[in-house]
C-alpha cells in the first residue's frame, strides 16, 4: 500500500472512529464540516491542481442543493434519484458555464464565473414561487431517507456525510495519480508549455471545471439532504468565497488540505466567537497569519517542511 | 521528400505584415536554419508552423498533409516538437517528471535516458527551477529531442548558453542529423555554419536568400542586410 493511500484511508479510519466517540454537538458539527469539506475538495480540482481561480463555485453548490430540493418538494422525488438530478443539474450547469467561461483566463474567467454566479442567484431569487427565494424552504423530515435510513438521525447522517466525503476524497486522489491529474498540473504550472507538449488543454480544463462543478453539486444536494433546508444564502457570493478560503488555509493542490481547511475555520469560528462578539476580528488576524506565514496553507506547508510525498 | 512546407504563408498584425508570403520546404534528415536580423519574422513564422500563431493567409503542409487547419496540441501528436525562445519548462516539478510530461508516457525509465543524452540523468529528481539557466535551456531541448520528432522546432535554443554548452549542444545536435528533421532558429552565426545543411534569409518578414551555409555566405543581399551597406 502506498503512503497515500495510507494516510487517505488512515483518515477516514480516524473519522469512522470520531463518529462514534465524539460528544453530540460535534458529532453535528464533524457531519456539516464533511459536507462541506467535500465542497472545498471539488473546488480544490479546479483551483488548487488545475490552477482556474473560480469565483462562482456556489451557482454548482446550488444547482445541487436545488436540482435536489425542487425535485423532492415539488416533483415528490424520493431522496436517491433527487439526489442523482442534483448532481446532473451541476454537471450540466458547469458544461455550460465552462465551455463559455473557458474561453476567458486569469483574471477575467475570475470576473466571468462571478458574473454567472450572480445571474444563478438572481435566478433563484426570481422564481421565488418555487424557491421561496431568501427565505428559502424546509424539506419535510419523512422523505429525507434513503434505503430505509433515517438521514434525520444525527449518526446516520454523520455517517452519510463521511460516506460522501471519502469518496470524493478517494476519487480526487486518485484522479491526480493517474495521467490525466499529471496533465492538470501540468496545465496549472505552464499552460502554453503543455500544449506545446501535444496536449489538449482546452479539453482538460473543461472535464477538470465540470468534475469540479459536479462534486460541489453533490456537497449542495446533500447540504439540503442531510441538515434538511434549500435557501437562496446557499447560491450568493459568499458561499463561492469559502471554498477558496478553506483550500487556501487547507493548502491548494494537497488532498486533504480541503478537509483541514474546513475544519480549521468552522472551529476557529466556533471557538472565538464564543469569547467575544469581535470574533470576526480575531479571525481576520489569524488569516492574515497564516497567509503571511503559511502562504502554502496548513498542508502546503507541512509537504514543503516534513513530507515531500504528500499528496 | 520534404518533411515541412510552408506555401505563402502571411502573418498581418494590425496593418503591420510580420511574415510575407513565406514559401518554405524544409526536406527529410536536414538541419535548416532560419536566421534573420531583429524583427524579421522567424519566431512568427515557426509560430505559425507549429500553430501558436494561426496565419492570416497560406497554408502549412507537414508530411504530405494540410495541417493549416489543426490546432497545435494536434500538430505535436503528428510529429513535431517544439522549444521556446524563452525557456519553458515545469519549474516546480521534477526533471523527471518534466521528462514524463514531454513522452507522453509515465516512464521513468525512459526519461532517465533522455535526460542522460544531455547529461542531467542524475539531477533526474531535482525540481527543474533549481537548475541553473544553461541547464534548464538543455532541459528543454531534452523535452523536445525525447518525443523522437519527425520535426524538431528550436527558437534560439544557444541563447544565453556559455561557450563550453553551446559544443555540447552541437554534439547533441550533430548525433539527431539524417534521423530528425531540425528547423533552428539561431543568432550564433557560428552555430549556424557547423550545423546547418540549408539556410533560410529572412529580412522583414520575406526571404531574402536561401541556400547552403557556403552559398548564404557569399551572398551580397546578406551581407547587406547583416553588415548595411558600404557607404552606412
Amino acid at each position: 500500500m502506498s503512503k497515500s493511500l495510507a494516510l487517505h484511508l488512515g483518515l477516514i479510519a480516524i473519522l469512522i472512529i470520531a463518529g462514534l466517540v465524539l460528544p453530540a454537538y460535534h458529532q453535528g458539527n464533524l457531519a456539516r464540516i464533511l459536507v462541506l469539506a467535500t465542497y472545498a475538495v471539488g473546488y480544490n480540482v479546479l483551483f488548487g491542481y488545475t490552477g482556474l481561480l473560480s469565483l462562482g463555485h456556489a451557482m454548482f453548490f446550488g444547482a445541487g442543493m436545488y436540482g435536489l430540493g425542487l425535485a423532492m418538494q415539488h416533483g415528490g422525488v424520493a431522496a436517491l434519484p433527487a439526489f442523482g438530478i442534483g448532481l446532473l443539474a451541476a454537471a450540466a450547469l458547469s458544461a455550460v458555464v465552462a465551455v463559455l467561461a473557458l474561453r476567458t483566463i486569469g483574471v477575467a474567467f475570475m470576473i466571468v464565473t462571478l458574473m454567472f454566479a450572480q445571474s444563478a442567484f438572481l435566478t433563484v431569487l426570481y422564481f421565488g414561487e418555487w424557491t421561496r427565494g431568501d427565505e428559502g424552504f424546509v424539506l419535510q423530515q419523512a422523505t429525507r431517507q434513503i434505503a430505509g435510513l433515517d438521514l434525520t438521525n444525527p449518526l446516520i447522517r454523520y455517517y452519510a456525510a463521511l460516506t460522501l466525503f471519502a469518496a470524493a476524497l478517494l476519487i480526487t486522489a486518485r484522479m491526480m495519480q493517474i495521467r490525466f491529474g499529471h496533465i492538470l498540473i501540468a496545465i496549472r504550472e505552464n499552460e502554453e508549455r503543455t500544449t506545446m507538449l501535444g496536449y489538449n488543454t482546452q479539453a482538460h480544463k473543461f472535464a477538470a471545471l465540470v468534475i469540479s462543478g459536479t462534486l460541489s453539486g453533490a456537497a449542495g444536494a446533500a447540504y439540503a439532504l442531510l441538515f434538511g433546508y434549500v435557501g437562496a444564502t446557499f447560491t450568493s457570493v459568499q458561499y463561492s468565497i469559502f471554498p477558496l478560503l478553506w483550500v487556501l488555509l487547507g493548502g491548494a493542490g494537497t488532498t486533504i488540505g480541503p478537509l483541514i481547511g474546513t475544519l480549521f475555520m468552522f472551529y476557529l469560528i466556533d471557538y472565538t466567537s464564543g469569547l467575544t462578539n469581535a470574533y470576526l476580528l480575531i479571525v481576520g488576524v489569524v488569516l492574515v497569519l497564516l497567509t503571511l506565514f503559511a502562504r502554502a496553507g496548513i498542508m502546503g506547508e507541512v509537504r514543503k517542511r516534513f513530507a515531500p510525498w504528500l499528496p | 521528400m520534404s518533411v515541412l512546407q510552408t506555401k505563402g504563408l502571411t502573418k498581418q498584425y494590425a496593418g503591420l505584415t510580420a511574415v510575407s508570403e513565406v514559401s518554405l520546404t524544409v526536406e527529410q534528415g536536414q538541419i535548416h536554419a532560419l536566421i534573420g536580423p531583429n524583427g524579421a519574422g522567424k519566431s512568427t513564422l515557426v509560430g505559425m508552423v507549429a500553430g501558436r500563431t494561426e496565419p492570416t493567409s497560406g497554408e502549412v503542409w507537414f508530411e504530405g498533409e494540410n495541417v493549416t487547419p489543426l490546432p497545435a496540441h494536434a500538430r505535436i501528436r503528428r510529429g513535431m516538437a517544439y522549444t521556446f525562445q524563452i525557456t519553458a519548462i515545469y519549474e516546480r516539478l521534477t526533471l523527471a517528471a518534466n521528462l514524463e510530461l514531454a513522452l507522453r508516457d509515465r516512464s521513468r525509465e525512459k526519461a532517465i535516458a533522455a535526460l542522460d543524452r544531455v547529461g542531467l540523468a542524475d539531477r533526474a529528481d531535482q525540481l527543474a527551477g533549481d537548475l541553473a539557466y544553461g541547464h534548464q535551456r538543455l532541459l528543454e531541448i531534452a523535452m523536445g529531442v525525447a518525443q523522437s520528432p519527425k520535426l524538431l522546432i528550436l527558437d534560439e535554443p544557444t541563447q544565453g548558453l556559455a561557450e563550453s554548452e553551446i559544443a555540447e549542444f552541437n554534439t547533441l545536435i550533430k548525433s539527431l542529423a539524417g534521423d530528425t528533421t531540425i528547423l533552428l532558429i539561431e543568432h550564433n552565426m557560428n552555430v549556424v555554419m557547423e550545423l546547418a545543411d540549408r539556410i533560410t534569409v529572412l529580412e522583414t518578414g520575406s526571404v531574402l536568400a536561401e541556400g547552403s551555409p557556403d552559398d548564404i555566405k557569399s551572398n551580397p543581399d546578406v551581407q547587406e542586410a547583416y553588415l548595411g551597406h558600404a557607404e552606412a
